[in-house]
């Protein structure tokens, strides 16, 4: 292995040495060393004019960076709901097994970690895994069985079967984005020949309203982005597609890069932006190498770089950060602070990044549908968008199906489309709840799939996961409930705590020993999170929580004691360490509660 | 006629400049909102949640918030009292504080808030987490147990100081507070009593040694008077002058 020092050098040298660039030279350490050596950290301190501490404090908030050495083969098993319910837990615990190691701790060889993450985005190809970063799909006892010889064989990950890395598009359903392909360079051409005015107009009568779920008016954007005085402005791609079930950007980023760059030049054309980024979860490293190739072949056609398309001034180019394993970074204040190599806490706001976003820049950030969209409207119009959806909610949304159906995949519908209408579609039978736009969304009952998908009745990002009736809505529940305490940023009070307690209170109904008592504590805590908590995944946190105890009360009433009062500190389980301690698990080292 | 611009906290008219916070013109105007994460002398950060009011039914935190004409802010609902006191209740039982046993006590600002706002117990479920004592400064402690990540000495020393000793590092509820050194010891670091980032903790978490309980308990700060009425300033200057004038005897 290169040293680390030329390693350094190297990078410092090629890719710069200004402290925005600290999370992206922490990431091609992690990658190369499988952690980020302490000598690493001095050399970084001193190059980026960055004190240690702030390294660490960098390091340790980024799920996917060590500063302990990992395996040689670092496995994490996502761990959504529905890689759950396809039996991810089985297949890691066979692995852990058979590779005769612990969850999250090095095997003593060194060889191997294995232990759980976050949504890995591939719901409807699960159960799923990142292999040193690389996504592996639709996992089998036969699958792990086979990986597990190649890694005590010391097989490279690159000479694995390359069927393990296959990660389908699953398009179930074309509309008017998808079926429309969009020649390379024409939304440039309209913008050049129409103006940025006319552009905008085209987008304000489109009605286009941003894709990642807040459903800001994309027009009105530009516009205040273009408005906002200043030296530089900027344009983000929102590419941290982190909330659990939604994989429809990682689809569009597949197979539809082109029009999403061409949608980000678009933007830069009209706002004054020279420079863009295109912000992908660090889960989407495999399409790393295709996106970095597309951008290549755009600038080849001069469709990025110094004057575009011939016109003087016209100069723009993009470059992809990846971010590390952190929920949070998908909330664009936050997004805009990782890509400035730092933790990814949400900004206090206002300001917001249309005046004061990247590098205290006018910023304009989009979710990658929303920049694919306007690209089409430049050279469509805007009545061709408006021509779908509704008055409130124009034009078509894609959505990311996973869960108890037939067809999981993408599908794109005009808003407005029912909920039970995608369910027929894909082929849920029985269902007993949909849970739309992912862990901070809603949970929605039979009775309430007559509803419209749109701002107006139930908006939604994209993600729609299906659960059957043979379900127990309360394991969902508890998925979320760890996914937040994992992925809060621990900024704020209510979020850090409150997003615990919630947690513990639903183990605690989980284990049958929650009372009404509980319940009403839930249902306060929760309460305290929506209206406190410092950004909007703090106040959507408990929405699960929330949702499901209102609709589906008996998912929580049929665990519960009956009794007004259930201490939460459990005597007997209290006595496990002595137990462990002496060796013992006979009867008499138990104490029967109410026997 | 006066033409200075107000807005209304608890139905009186608050005088305020451009750039204010709401935080900023009702602590002028002789307005207690309580508050831990927040030094009226530094920049808000507003992370403890703590001086949460509200404006026009959405609650937000007064400290971060700006002032503007007309505004009719809420510091008082028993809506607003009791999120207060379960955002208090939050903090107590995420870390240890045993307020009989810590030499802060009475001095205290959680304390005293908690007091403040009618906080009769921790209520939630102790987390009772595992946490140490970094004793290797040859003046100064901290104690793991009672810091609130407020995150008021990271950015005093920071900015202030020019010395970056403390960063947050984690995330969630592992966050925890971390030295800028290579044993991340805070002996190991250049921090030093005189700081500014020495005399800013609202809680014990960083404290000096040698010291214990000149003032006897009954007779410090927020005994004689509510947190209300001490005002910030006060209680740095205690902070200060215990750091002056303590230190080991000679």
């Amino acid at each position: 292995m290169q040293d680390l020092d030329s390693f350094l050098h190297g990078l410092l040298a090629e890719s710069g040495d200004t402290p925005d660039r600290l999370l992206q030279h922490l990431i091609a350490v992690q990658k190369q060393y499988s952690h980020i050596p302490y000598d690493a950290i001095q050399v970084l301190s001193e190059r980026l004019g960055i004190p240690p501490v702030q390294i660490y404090s960098v390091i340790e908030y980024y799920a996917f960076l060590h500063r302990n050495p990992r395996g040689k083969y670092d496995i994490r098993f996502s761990d959504n709901i529905t890689d759950r319910m396809l039996g991810n837990r089985l297949l890691m615990q066979g692995m852990c097994k058979k590779l005769a190691v612990e969850p999250g701790i090095p095997r003593d060889d060194g060889k191997v970690t294995i232990e759980m993450t976050s949504c890995t985005g591939l719901c409807d190809q699960g159960p799923a895994l990142l292999v040193n970063g690389i996504a592996v799909s639709k996992l089998t006892e036969m699958r792990i069985h086979k990986m597990v010889g190649l890694i005590e064989a010391g097989v490279p990950v690159g000479k694995w079967p390359g069927k393990f890395f296959i990660v389908e598009d699953n398009i179930q359903r074309r509309d008017m984005l998808l079926n429309k392909r969009l020649i390379k360079g024409s939304a440039l051409e309209s913008l050049l020949v129409k103006g940025a005015d006319a552009i905008l107009n085209d987008l304000d009568e489109s009605g286009l309203r941003g894709r990642g779920g807040a459903g800001f008016k994309a027009g009105t954007k530009w516009r205040l982005c273009r408005d906002a005085a200043a030296d530089e402005h900027y344009v983000v791609c929102n590419a941290d597609e982190g909330e659990p079930g939604t994989f429809k950007d990682r689809v569009l980023l597949n197979s539809y890069a082109d029009s999403v760059f061409e949608g980000m030049t678009l933007c830069g054309g009209i706002v004054g932006a020279r420079k863009g980024f295109l912000y992908l979860r660090g889960e989407y490293l495999y399409l790393l190498k295709t996106l970095e190739n597309t951008l290549q072949e755009r600038r080849d056609a001069n469709l990025l770089g110094n004057n575009i398309l011939g016109q003087e001034g016209f100069d723009f180019d993009i470059e992809i950060h990846l971010g590390a394993g952190a929920y949070v970074c998908g909330e664009e204040s936050a997004l805009i602070e990782s890509l400035e190599g730092k933790r990814g806490i949400p900004r206090k706001r206002p300001p917001f990044p249309v005046t004061s976003g990247y590098m205290q820049k006018p910023t304009v950030v989009n979710n990658v549908e929303t920049l694919l969209a306007a690209a089409r409207i430049a050279v469509y119009g805007g009545d061709w968008f408006r021509s779908a959806g509704t008055p409130e909610s124009t034009g078509t949304k894609l959505f990311s199906i996973s869960g108890d159906c037939e067809r999981p995949g993408v599908y794109e519908y005009p808003f407005g489309v029912t909920i039970r209408q995608v369910l027929e579609d894909c082929g849920a039978l029985d269902t007993q709840a949909v849970q739309l736009s992912g862990a901070a969304g809603f949970t929605i009952p039979p009775q309430e799939f007559y509803r419209q998908i749109a701002f107006e009745d139930v908006p939604s990002g994209g993600s729609l996961m299906v659960f059957n009736r043979q379900r127990d809505l309360l394991k969902m529940v508890l998925n979320f409930t760890r996914f937040f305490c994992h992925e809060s940023c621990g900024f704020c009070t209510p979020c850090r705590i409150g997003g615990r307690l919630m947690n513990d209170l639903v183990e605690k109904v989980m284990v049958g020993y929650a009372t009404s008592y509980d319940i009403h504590e839930l249902k306060k805590i929760g309460r305290v999170l929506q209206k406190s908590a410092h950004c909007g995944l703090g106040t959507t946190a408990p929405n699960a929580v929330l949702d499901t105890l209102q609709k589906f009360p008996g998912t929580y009433s049929r665990r519960l004691v009956n009794k007004s009062y259930e201490p939460a500190f459990n005597l007997d389980k209290a006595l496990e360490v002595s137990r462990q301690l002496t060796g013992r698990d006979d009867e008499e080292a138990h104490l029967r509660l109410g026997n | 006629m006066s033409t200075e611009k107000t807005f209304k906290l608890d139905g009186r008219d608050i005088p305020f400049d451009d750039g204010d916070t709401v935080m900023d013109a009702a602590l002028r105007a002789g307005e207690y909102i309580p508050h831990l994460c927040h030094d009226p002398d530094f920049p808000p950060h507003g992370s403890c949640r703590v001086c949460v009011v509200g404006v026009n039914g959405r609650h937000t935190a007064s400290c971060t918030l700006q002032a503007s004409e007309g505004m009719d802010v809420d510091n008082s609902s028993e809506d607003i009292l009791e999120e207060r006191r379960m955002l208090l209740q939050m903090l107590f039982v995420e870390g240890n504080h045993t307020c009989p046993a810590c030499e802060k006590s009475g001095d205290c600002k959680l304390q005293a808030v908690a007091y403040h706002a009618g906080m009769l117990s921790p209520h939630f479920t102790h987390f009772f987490p595992k946490r140490s004592i970094d004793a290797s400064h040859p003046e100064m402690m901290f104690y793991y147990n009672r810091c609130i990540l407020c995150g008021l000495c990271v950015r005093v020393s920071k900015y202030e100081d020019k010395k970056s000793v403390f960063a947050i590092s984690g995330r969630g509820i592992d966050s925890r507070l971390v030295f800028n050194s290579p044993s991340g010891k805070l002996g190991d670091t250049d921090f030093s009593p005189t700081d500014q980032a020495a005399s800013v903790c609202p809680v014990g978490a960083i404290l000096p040694k040698y010291l214990g309980y000149e003032t006897p308990i009954g007779q410090r700060l927020y005994d004689f008077k509510p947190i209300s009425v001490v005002g910030d300033e006060t209680a740095r200057d205690i902070a200060k002058d215990k750091l002056t004038n303590g230190g080991p005897d000679e």
